[in-house]
């Protein structure tokens, strides 16, 4: 489900911090809408994801677990790696969905660049670890199971 | 002076990406500009690729919150095309599932709604609401909110006998609680206020601008594809199409949530009408040469199909059309005059879904078949002012 490279080590300090409340940037790149709102499912009153202090924020600059779902439209590209630069690291990048882990249905698409650990490991050469939810779309409850995993391996990389 | 407003593509305002850009004279909104593309998945040209069997899964994808118009729609041009017979306990399980969903995406769109208006109450309640309809469509098709459940000539499960009281119970469940939202919205003084004569869209606009769905039947035209060209059992159960005249935030908010209502009334209808029988027709593997239409009421609108087989497996050409193609340019009506803090919500109004809009065109030139790249535009564009220039020349030396 999880895959993390091996290099970047976090200081006991930042991975702490992040494992308390993670904040969550949602970013959409191509998708059928349909896994941002069981994103935004998990919020409401049945899954209740904010009583673990997990809060959707408005600003990529406050976040420490990236959303991403979608197949990675071309046009997405660069802001997606505009949005990865301004987060604050180290960081956790969740692909949503069929589509974030391998382009789902949009696999042979003329308008897709690839997976999200794709674009991550090869186009933007960084290490930051990448967690495949799969599902078309995952169920609220495999969400949240991907970000406790992301998190969870953050730890495991500490000095 | 007119300063100019950016938002987006990534902005909190909605989960899709698509990028407004406002002009604005002080807090008065002069001119509003949308570029989307950021979700374009090029689905037309996949579609040519895969088999009739494979293409509703694919349509389904479309979107995720109308996630039966599309298949649904696109099976109705197929069975247009090839003249298939659908079975008529099909149309029912057709209309209940389309109207469940309907049901769904309504209540979703009245919590955003709500959540753009900073009232995330509304918003908790009607996804707390939305809920148990989710759950239904579970029990139903086997997933929450992409069924597989279309299939050119027939729908692909049949719902159980002792599934209808569970279906009965969650609509009876779920009336109190939408009535209890609807005068929680609309005694509000408040929420009236944000509302109440806000992106107003007069009737002739409505029609100068083609607008479908709630967004036209909230201004007065008295449209709706399930009355006007019947598909599914939408003929054969008592209901009636809701209109409001007023063209303002709060009929839009109001023809919604009586929408609800009428479609709970559909299911209820399908519900008691419905006699055992197949569920699907026998279809053949190759489509014979053809064209056929499918027109869809989605949540948002008349969805359309267009299919031309070409006696193959495949479909050779598919056209989609989503509604809020026709939709969003009403914001130029909508948007104009109105203050910057009204524009979340004006923009929200619509139900938009980019989405489903985003397609591809790509221009032709009209004399032959060679596409036209952006330096063939270009060197078109050149060529025209060197044209004009030489006229003005010449004009000059007469
Ligand atoms: S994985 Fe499925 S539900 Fe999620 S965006 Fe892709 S097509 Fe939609």
């Amino acid at each position: 489900m999880a895959s993390a490279g091996s290099k970047t080590r976090t200081s006991p300090w930042q991975a702490w911090g992040i494992s308390r409340s993670p904040w969550v940037y949602h970013l959409a790149t191509g998708t059928c809408n349909n896994c941002d709102i069981e994103l935004l499912d998990c919020l409401t009153p049945r899954y209740d994801l904010e009583r673990f202090g997990i809060k959707l924020v408005g600003s990529p600059r406050h976040a420490d677990v990236l959303m991403v779902t979608g197949m990675m439209n071309r046009k997405c590209l660069p802001r997606f790696i505009a949005v990865c630069r301004q987060v604050p690291k180290p960081y956790i990048i969740v692909a949503l969905g069929a589509c974030g882990a391998n382009k789902g249905i949009f696999h042979d698409s003329y308008n897709t660049v690839g997976p999200v650990e794709r674009v991550v490991r090869e186009i933007m050469k960084e290490d930051t670890i990448v967690v495949n939810v799969p599902g078309c779309p995952p169920k609220p409850e495999a969400i949240i199971l991907g970000v406790v995993k992301g998190l969870k391996l953050l730890q495991e990389r500490r000095r | 002076m007119p300063s100019k407003i950016p938002i987006g593509p990534y902005h909190p305002l909605q989960e899709e990406p698509e990028h407004f850009i406002l002009t604005i004279e002080g807090e008065q909104v002069v001119d509003v500009d949308v570029s989307i593309g950021y979700n374009h998945r090029g689905i037309e040209k996949l579609a040519e690729s895969k088999t009739y069997d494979q293409v509703p899964f694919l349509v389904e994808r479309i979107c995720g919150i109308c996630s039966m118009s599309h298949p649904l729609a696109f099976s109705l041009a197929v069975e247009n095309c090839a003249g298939i017979e659908v079975p008529p306990r099909a149309n029912y399980i057709r209309t209940i599932l389309d109207e469940i969903r309907r049901l769904h995406s309504h209540l979703l769109w009245a919590g955003l709604a709500g959540h753009f208006l900073g009232y995330n109450t509304v918003w908790m309640w009607a996804w707390k609401y939305r809920e148990p309809l989710l759950e239904l469509s579970e029990l139903l098709t086997g997933n929450r909110n992409h069924y597989g459940m279309i299939k050119v000539g027939g729908v692909r499960r049949d719902i159980p006998p002792e599934h209808y009281p569970l279906i009965r119970k969650a609509l009876d469940e779920l009336k109190p609680k939408l009535e209890m939202l609807y005068g929680a919205v609309l005694d509000d003084p408040v929420l009236r206020a944000r509302l109440e004569g806000v992106g107003h869209l007069s009737r002739e606009d409505a029609i100068r601008y083609g607008v479908l769905g709630p967004t036209a039947r909230a201004s007065g035209v008295d449209i709706d594809i399930r009355r006007d060209y019947p598909y599914g059992a939408s003929d054969k159960v008592e209901w009636r199409v809701i209109t409001s005249e007023r063209g303002d935030l709060l009929a839009r908010v109001e023809v919604r949530l009586l929408e609800c209502f009428e479609s709970i009334k559909l299911i209820e209808g399908c519900l008691e009408q419905m006699e055992p029988g197949p569920i699907s027709a026998d279809v053949p593997r190759k489509i014979p040469p053809g064209e056929g239409i499918g027109q869809v009421e989605a949540p948002r609108g008349e969805c359309f199909h267009y299919v031309v087989a070409n006696g193959t497996d495949k479909p050779e050409r598919l056209k989609i059309r989503a509604p809020t193609y026709m939709n969003l340019p009403s914001f130029r009506a909508t948007c104009l005059g109105e203050t910057l803090s009204d524009v979340a919500i004006i923009l929200a109004g619509i139900d938009p879904c980019y989405c489903c809009t985003e397609r591809l065109v790509r221009i032709k030139d009209g004399r032959g078949e060679r596409r036209l790249s952006f330096e063939d535009l270009l060197k078109l564009s050149w060529e025209k002012t060197a044209r004009l220039r030489k006229e003005a020349k010449d004009g000059c030396v007469e």
